[in-house]
């Protein structure tokens, strides 16, 4: 695969995760459990936007006919969107919500401290600044899962059962693509058989803490990597896209 | 109008200085090191900006009170540019600058950048009573920069601005 590529694909990844994520958080405003989180969870959403817009705008260089962040988040398709799987799953309830909140942000916040150091430099000013983001992202979700997981009997088993759901979806995040191995070795990209055991562990300290044992090994879902998408997706895109669709080219 | 300031950057950056923060008011966009750098090149004046957060919604209103400002003191072409990297830090506030959050009701970082983020919100004076007895209400507050925490002395809620 030709390098530039490859980055393309990288780069999508990472805006598609933010995107896709930030919409789901968003959904949360005006409907949190009170206020402070309503206004903690869009904060969260606008995080992941702002990381959107910049992944997806540098993603656009690297088309032939080069294309805006605008456009890439409005017109492209689903099979064409790399996102995480779990990303898109719908929020769920709060500890639902929470739980997916903990295995993304520990996730990034170890991707982006790893992407500070990339040779790409562009991607490098963007994880300088959304690491900083991601670690505020990750305490909220840690405090919340000690806050649930050593609460009543209800918010436990809730908290628990969402974990061990999601826990499905996890491994999908250290997945490497050919292209991705090139990335790594000419220092764009993460080694991300690192960050998982990193990951692990971080995690699994989240476990311990609220009170419950880390899932073991089960069925892992995948396919993002390939475009191949649960039915979530599908329905939030068209949610996020219709305005594009109804009318091209609006703006205000 | 075509003014003194049209040819001289450091003449611009002051003239900049007069913009204020849209969120926070008793701040200018230059005390906040959002203001990054200045060129002129004949008729158009360059000026970069940085944006606090990734998201922060307030950059296209600068961008637009920077254009207003610079044209009508002036020049035809303003162009706004925004860079992400160095990426933006309160350590580049000065201690003026946090003199002047504190006397406007927002906290200022107690610490440098995020070395010490994990235990940033112990130990926060009120920017009312000065008292350091406080608490965090939540991690994220009004704007993406903040942080809502209460003052256990004289009962008042406050903005924390984070260490970032």
């Amino acid at each position: 695969m030709e390098k530039n590529e490859a980055l393309k694909k990288f780069l999508l990844r990472l805006g598609d995760n933010a995107l896709i994520q930030g919409h789901r958080l968003s959904e949360w405003c005006s409907r949190g459990p009170m206020l402070e989180e309503d206004i903690a969870l869009s904060n969260l959403a606008l995080d992941n936007i702002g990381r959107a817009q910049a992944f997806l705008d540098y993603a656009g260089h690297f088309y032939s006919n080069p294309q805006s962040a605008d456009d890439l988040a409005f017109k492209r398709s689903e099979r064409q969107y790399y996102n995480f799987l779990m990303a898109e799953l719908p929020v769920g309830h709060f500890g639902y919500t929470i739980a997916k909140q903990l295995y993304i942000s520990a996730y990034e916040e170890l991707l982006f401290e790893a992407l500070t150091q990339s040779t790409d430099d562009t991607i490098a000013a963007i994880a300088h600044k959304a690491v900083k983001e991601a670690r505020y992202h990750f305490s909220h979700a840690a405090d919340w899962c000690v806050r649930l997981g050593l609460g009543t009997a209800e918010s436990h088993d809730k908290l628990g059962s969402a974990m061990s759901d999601l826990w499905a979806y996890t491994q999908e995040f250290f997945e490497m693509t050919d292209g991705d191995l090139q990335l790594l070795q000419l220092g764009i990209a993460p080694d991300q058989n690192q960050i998982k055991k990193v990951w692990t562990d971080k995690v699994n300290k989240v476990f311990m803490r609220a009170g419950y044992v880390m899932p073991g090994e089960c069925h892992q879902y995948s396919g993002s990597q390939q475009g191949v998408h649960t039915e979530y997706l599908g329905h939030l895109l068209c949610e996020m896209q219709y305005l594009q669709r109804s009318h091209p080219q609006a703006a205000w | 109008m075509v003014s003194i300031v049209a040819s001289n950057p450091k003449a611009v950056m002051e003239l900049l200085d007069q913009i204020p923060d849209p969120e926070i008011p008793v701040v200018s966009i230059r005390e906040m090191g959002i203001l990054r750098d200045v060129q002129i090149n004949e008729k158009t004046c360059t000026v970069t900006i940085t944006p606090t957060y990734t998201a922060c919604p307030a950059m296209g209103a600068i961008a637009d009170d920077i254009k207003a400002l610079l044209k009508s003191h002036g020049f035809t072409k303003v162009v706004v540019n925004t860079v992400l990297s160095p990426a933006w830090t309160t350590d580049w506030m000065s201690e003026s600058t946090r003199q002047k959050l504190r006397s406007f009701g927002i906290a200022p970082p107690a610490h440098k950048a995020c070395d010490q983020w994990t235990t940033e919100l112990t130990r926060i004076n009120c920017p009312r009573c000065g008292s350091n007895n406080t608490s965090v209400i939540s991690k994220f507050g009004s704007t993406a920069c903040k942080s809502l925490m209460r003052c256990e002395e004289c009962k008042e809620p406050f903005d924390y601005f984070k260490c970032h």
